[in-house]
């Protein structure tokens, strides 16, 4: 068995109005950042799983990050996997 | 003819509804934690509102673990009544009992006003009794209330008159309008506006007394 680190970062689908990224733009023009054409603001999830290869890690977490982790219906995912040490 | 409010850590209109419902309609009601089962003897359900296990991650998205939900599709499936109202609508479509989701308002603001909100669909049981009215008045108190679908969801959406309640002044970015919908059978209903705090004239309508009537017709 291996522990393997994961990252699971989840974004508003780009259709997907984003106010708080726009909110955050409009702060970032006022604290004096200029030619940021686009912000938006998403989730990071880090978590640690033991499984036997990469592939079956990778395999729980393409389930838990399209079931629980992101909603398909709004959001997008991503997924890094690093392995961290064997047992 | 008993009415069951679901509980999770986190309702807060649990007691609203039970309130409408017993104090306001003389319906009885049975609370129904989130770890039962039984839903034995109930004639419809409520999800009520409020940030269910805080609502983290998502609204809605950890309470669609909870076992009594898992009672609740299978009593929504056999065509039994379910109202969803605000945290209770969010939970609807992370079920997946009805399309879409609520996201965060355009304006970023919680909005906790008295609004304005026309009948779209007169057909389902749940609003046939005030269809005649040009527009009903129902208090609205969310953070996360914008109305998303893919194109295809708000086509099937049209096609199957499931868009029931739309906002006269659209609060806070829903696409076309939607304050409320219901499934494809019609014996679900998701709403974002609070029918329950619209019960008796001292709160300024009474507009919410014929939607919640509609859970035992």
């Amino acid at each position: 068995m291996s522990t393997f680190h994961a990252r699971v970062l989840v974004h508003l689908r780009p259709s997907v109005l984003d106010p708080a990224g726009e909110a955050t733009k409009a702060a970032a023009n006022k604290l004096g950042i200029e030619g940021i054409s686009m912000l938006r603001i998403g989730k990071v999830i880090d978590l640690e799983i033991k499984a036997s290869s990469e592939n079956d890690a990778k395999k729980r977490l393409e389930l838990l990050s399209d079931r629980l982790l992101a909603n398909p219906v709004i959001e997008d995912w991503t997924l890094e996997l690093t392995q961290a040490h064997s047992l | 003819m008993t009415i069951g409010i679901v509980v999770f850590p986190g309702s807060n209109c649990d007691r609203d509804v039970r309130w409408a419902l017993e104090g306001c309609l003389k319906i009885p009601t049975r609370f129904l934690w989130h770890e039962t089962t039984d839903l034995s003897g109930l004639e419809a359900l409520v999800l009520p509102g409020g940030f269910s296990y805080g609502d983290y991650l998502r609204c809605g998205a950890i309470a669609r673990f909870a076992p009594v939900l898992q009672s609740l599709c299978h009593f929504a499936s056999c065509g039994g009544k379910v109202l969803g109202i605000c945290n209770g609508f969010q939970i609807l479509t992370e079920l997946g009992l009805l399309p879409g989701a609520l996201t965060r308002n355009k304006n970023l603001h919680f909005i906790c006003q008295s609004s304005s909100l026309t009948i779209s669909n007169s057909q389902s049981d749940w609003l046939k009794n005030i269809k005649n009215k040009k527009s009903i008045e129902l208090p609205i108190a969310h953070g996360e209330g914008r109305y998303q679908c893919s194109e295809d969801t708000f086509k099937k959406l049209q096609d199957e008159g499931s868009i029931a309640l739309q906002y006269l002044n659209n609060p806070n970015g829903s696409i076309a309008d939607i304050a409320g919908i219901t499934n494809k059978e019609k014996n679900i209903f998701g709403l974002m506006p609070h029918p329950e705090r619209a019960c008796d004239p001292l709160l300024g309508s009474v507009d919410g007394v014929e939607i919640l009537k509609s859970l035992l017709q």
